[in-house]
């Protein structure tokens, strides 16, 4: 008895998380004049927001700069982060702690102090309309420089000298020896950062004002905000699904390891 | 040994980052703070003018007060909900990984899309929630458009898109409850109520402290649904202090002003985090 109330309560609340999502994609491809109406099962079956939203935006090409952005800003923190996570975790070296101190620090420091002096930065350095600007100030990960430390330092030593007596050297340790021992670390960081990229929108919408080096979120954002919409609700949903659907796909996939990692960040922090 | 160099080399790309984009920027801000500067003409220095305009600027303020109000709404609220639903989890049932999953969805997809979702439900005309509303013979709400309850949706929209994660956080935390304090407290005859309170609020308070901090967190970088849901409208009730922040800066190219805004706000947030965070170490 019990039990059902809790399974019934569940159902509901499952519902309402799911059912938007549904609706979505139901109305994105109903015929034009039946998409406010909420259904889950429209008359018709139609592409034509579909054709709209490719001819009024460059989302396919949004949809590569937000990869090329969302991948590099994700192997260089797994790259850099793993060089700086073994050396403040296996390596003696004076200054060790100060730079571990640092690092600890700029996890408290909020974004809002650096928004409008990293803007500028990226002015001077010519970044303005360029990836460079919206990768450079995301290539190391605070974060993620010390779930590297952490893990690395359950790793046994007796690997590392093993490693050096055959010759090794650090470069050779880190990415031969440690990275296949690390998959887990690797997942994890690197699903965080590639969700926190690919969802980015304030960073484009600042640095970023040339419409054919938009990141999705930000072509989509200004789309549902600059009016160009207004009164084709069918086209502003069909711009969201294409938005929503490659990371739901990926989620559907690695729906475990998604949640895994984004709740050891959570307890990390 | 090797040479005594190769750790210096491997943090180095730390060391020029943090001095390019974060020692640079900070330092820059506090100069900037006590300029004019619209980036086209030169800087122009005017001591503490932007200090001064910040106590007097009303729009500022009531930023931060809709944070304050978001905040308010969304951590209690977010608490609740996320509780509720990971001690139902916590039973012995069927399809938790499938019920676990679905509360997880809205927290992986943007918050552009989920904003764009909440937008049609929230419609004054056609918006579900209003249909509903008419259907059961109430009248409707101006979700969006009423200036006293635009902060209050957006809040329960946010705790819609983040809930997902704080179950999970939730369910970690229960399951370190040890089984043997609740089976004491069946021998004693506890209600189902008694051992929630008595036994599992206090075992899983570091998790609530953390749950607080994190959202607290997240409540103060508010931006991206406003931006799109009401533009900080109606009547400003819905702008948030990052929202104003990227007005200045980036509409009116107000670059010292902007700065100051920046560092005052992320004072106060300093100063809240480190607040909560005493008063954990306390407990």
């Amino acid at each position: 008895m019990k039990k059902a109330i809790f399974y019934i309560v569940l159902v509901i609340a499952a519902l309402l998380f799911i059912y938007p999502f549904i609706w979505m994609i139901a109305a994105s491809i109903a015929p034009e004049n039946e998409i406010g109406t909420l259904t889950l099962l429209p008359s018709g079956f139609s592409l034509d927001s579909y054709f709209q939203m490719f001819d009024k935006i460059p989302i396919g090409r949004a949809f590569v700069n937000s990869m090329i952005v969302a991948s590099s800003i994700t192997l260089g923190v797994l790259v850099l982060g793993s060089m700086v996570g073994y050396a403040l975790s296996k390596l003696e070296f004076k200054g060790r702690d100060l730079i571990f101190y640092i690092i600890i620090f700029t996890m408290t420091l909020p974004f809002q102090i650096t928004l409008i002096p990293q803007y500028l930065l990226i002015v001077k350095l010519g970044w303005v309309d360029s990836y460079m600007g919206l990768i450079m100030p995301y290539l190391m990960n605070a974060l993620g420089i010390i779930m590297f430390r952490q893990y690395f330092k359950t790793i046994p030593q007796d690997l590392i000298d093993a490693a050096r007596l055959d010759g090794c050297g650090e470069l050779k340790i880190i990415f031969r020896i440690l990275w296949p021992n690390s998959i887990p670390a690797l997942v994890t960081i690197g699903i965080i950062t590639f969700m926190a990229s690919w969802n980015e929108v304030l960073w484009p919408l600042i640095v970023i004002r040339d419409e054919a080096l938009m990141t999705m979120p930000q072509l989509v954002t200004l789309f549902a905000v600059g009016g160009r919409a207004d009164s084709q609700l069918g086209v502003k949903l069909a711009a969201a699904v294409m938005l929503a659907l490659p990371i739901i796909i990926a989620y559907l996939f690695f729906q475990k390891y998604f949640i895994q990692s984004m709740a050891s960040s959570g307890i990390k922090e | 040994m090797k040479n005594k160099l190769t750790p210096y080399l491997l943090v180095s790309p730390y060391i020029i980052h943090f001095i390019l984009f974060v020692a640079f920027p900070v330092t820059f801000s506090i100069v900037l703070t006590f300029h004019k500067w619209n980036i086209i003409s030169p800087m122009e220095y005017t001591g503490l003018t932007n200090y001064i305009r910040l106590f007097s600027d009303a729009t500022f303020w009531k930023s931060l007060g809709n944070t304050l109000v978001f905040l308010v709404i969304h951590i209690p609220l977010q608490i609740i909900v996320a509780l509720l639903i990971a001690e139902i989890l916590n039973q012995n049932l069927k399809f938790r990984g499938f019920f676990r999953a679905a509360f997880f969805l809205p927290v992986v997809v943007s918050g552009v899309v989920v904003t764009i979702l909440w937008q049609q439900l929230y419609g004054f005309d056609v918006g579900l929630l209003n249909r509903l509303l008419v259907k059961i013979g109430l009248s409707k709400i101006g979700w969006l458009t009423d200036p006293d309850i635009a902060m209050p949706s957006i809040a329960i929209m946010a705790t819609w898109k983040n809930v997902g994660l704080y179950v999970i956080l939730f369910l970690v935390g229960l399951q370190t409850v040890p089984s043997h304090f609740y089976e004491a407290a069946d021998l004693e005859g506890a209600t189902r109520w008694q051992k929630f309170f008595k036994i599992t609020i206090p075992m899983i308070n570091p998790t609530i402290f953390m749950v607080v901090i994190l959202s607290t967190i997240g409540g103060f970088s508010l931006f991206i649904e406003p931006y799109v849901m009401t533009g900080g409208g109606p009547l400003n009730s819905t702008i948030s202090a990052v929202l104003y922040i990227y007005k200045q800066g980036f509409f009116y190219y107000h670059m010292g002003y902007a700065s100051t805004l920046g560092i005052f706000f992320a004072g106060i947030i300093l100063l809240v985090v480190v607040i909560q965070k005493k008063f954990v170490e306390r407990d």
